[in-house]
C-alpha cells in the first residue's frame, strides 16, 4: 500500500503544482514523456543487464560463490556467534553474503530466509541481536558488480558505465559498517534497559 | 591505452577462461544468466512505466524542486546535493522507483556529471530497506523488530553521505 500513496501523492502535487504556476502543458507532456523513456530505459538497458547476468551466472557455476562463501564463514562466526554455533545456520548465512556480492538477489534472498528461520526459532516473534544483524546486512548493499546500476548509465550515455565501482564499494563499505555499529550500540542500550 | 578499457574485456575473458577450465559449459550458463536477467527486467517494466510517468510529472511541475528546497538544509550538513532528495526519499520503499528516480535525475542533469554519478552511487551502495526487512522478518515470524529499523536506515542515511563524499573524491566535486 505505501506505493499507492506515493504514486497517487506525486501525481495529486504534480496536478497542484501544475495548476498554480500554470506547468499544466508541460506536465501533460511529462506524464506521455514518462511512460515513453520507461519503455525506452527497458530496452537500452536490456543488453548490458544480460551480459552482466550471464556472467554472474558463469562465475556462479564455477563454483565462485562457493569459494566466496567458504572465505567468509571465519568473519560470520565472530559476527554472529550464537548463530553460526549451528551448521546449517552458517552454511546458510555465508552462502547468502556471497550471493548478496555477486549481486545475485534472487538466490540471496531465499538463502537469507532460510538462516533467519533457524535464528528465529524458539524466541517467541521478538527479534534476536543476531538475527537484527542479519537483516540489517541485507538492507545494506555489499554488491562487489552493481550490474542494474552501470546498466542504467550505459542507457543514459556514460562515457565508462563501470567507471563509479570504486565509489560504490567505498561507499558501500561505509554504509554498512555503519549500520553494524547502529545495531550493536543499540543491542547494548536495550539490555543496559532491561538490566535496570 | 587507457587501463580502465582493459576491466571489462579481461573480466569477461578471464572468466569464460576459468569456468571452461573447472569444465563448466560457461556459453550454457551466460545464456541461462542472460535469461534470468531479461525476466527479472520484464518484471520491473510496468513498474517503472508508472513511476517514471509519475517522476517526470513531478520535475514538469515544479514540484520536485520545492521537495529538494524543502530537504535542502538538512542535506547540505551531510554533504548531500539536495537535487537528490527524491531519492533518497523512496529508496528504502520502492527499488523500481529508485531506478527511475536516478535514470531521471542521470537524464536531466548528464550521467557523468557530479548529480549524475552521485544519483548512480546512491542507488549502487543502499538496499530497499522496508521491503527487506518485511520479507525477512515476515518469514521468519518476527513481531518484534527491535533496533533493525533504526540501525538499517543509519546504514542508508550513512550510505547517502559516502556517496557523495565518494564521488566527490574520485571524480572532483560539483
Amino acid at each position: 500500500m505505501t506505493m499507492a500513496w506515493i504514486w497517487t501523492g506525486m501525481v495529486v502535487l504534480s496536478l497542484a503544482f501544475g495548476l498554480i504556476f500554470g506547468r499544466l502543458d508541460a506536465v501533460s507532456a511529462a506524464a506521455l514523456e514518462g511512460a515513453r523513456s520507461a519503455v525506452e530505459l527497458s530496452l537500452s538497458m536490456a543488453g548490458v543487464l544480460c551480459l552482466w547476468s550471464g556472467v554472474l551466472e558463469i562465475m556462479n557455476a564455477s563454483g565462485l560463490s562457493a569459494g566466496l562463501a567458504k572465505g567468509f564463514r571465519p568473519l560470520l562466526r565472530r559476527l554472529l556467534p550464537e548463530a553460526c554455533r549451528d551448521t546449517e545456520t552458517l552454511a546458510a548465512v555465508s552462502a547468502n553474503v556471497s550471493a548478496n556480492l555477486l549481486g545475485l538477489g534472487n538466490a540471496a534472498t531465499p538463502l537469507g530466509i532460510r538462516a533467519a528461520r533457524r535464528m528465529a526459532r524458539g524466541c517467541g516473534g521478538t527479534a534476536s541481536n543476531e538475527l537484527c544483524l542479519l537483516v540489517v546486512l541485507n538492507t545494506a548493499s555489499i554488491q562487489l558488480l552493481p550490474a542494474t546500476i552501470a546498466s542504467v548509465r550505459a542507457a543514459a550515455g556514460a562515457a565508462a558505465p563501470f567507471d563509479i565501482l570504486p565509489a560504490v564499494w567505498l561507499a558501500s563499505a561505509l554504509s554498512v559498517t555503519a549500520g553494524l555499529l547502529a545495531a550493536w550500540a543499540l543491542s547494548r542500550r536495550d539490555r543496559r534497559r532491561t538490566r535496570l | 591505452m587507457n587501463l580502465a578499457s582493459l576491466v571489462l574485456p579481461l573480466l569477461l575473458a578471464g572468466t569464460a577462461a576459468w569456468g571452461l577450465g573447472r569444465r563448466v559449459d560457461v556459453y550454457a550458463a551466460l545464456t541461462r544468466g542472460a535469461e534470468e536477467g531479461l525476466s527479472v527486467l520484464l518484471r520491473i517494466v510496468p513498474a517503472l512505466v508508472g513511476l517514471l510517468t509519475a517522476v517526470s510529472m513531478f520535475r514538469a511541475s515544479g514540484a520536485m524542486e520545492w521537495l529538494s528546497s524543502l530537504c535542502a538544509p538538512a542535506l547540505a550538513l551531510l554533504g548531500i546535493p539536495p537535487e537528490t532528495a527524491p531519492l533518497l526519499l523512496v529508496r528504502p520503499v520502492s527499488g523500481s522507483g529508485a531506478l527511475a528516480v536516478a535514470s531521471d535525475l542521470m537524464a536531466s542533469h548528464g550521467p557523468d556529471s557530479y548529480i549524475g554519478r552521485v544519483a548512480a552511487v546512491m542507488l549502487g551502495s543502499t538496499e530497499t530497506t522496508f521491503y527487506t526487512i518485511a520479507v525477512y522478518f515476515g518469514a521468519a515470524g518476527i513481531h518484534r523488530t527491535r533496533h533493525t529499523v533504526p540501525a538499517a536506515l543509519t546504514a542508508d542515511l550513512a550510505g547517502f553521505a559516502a556517496a557523495a563524499l565518494a564521488v566527490r573524491l574520485f571524480f572532483g566535486g560539483p
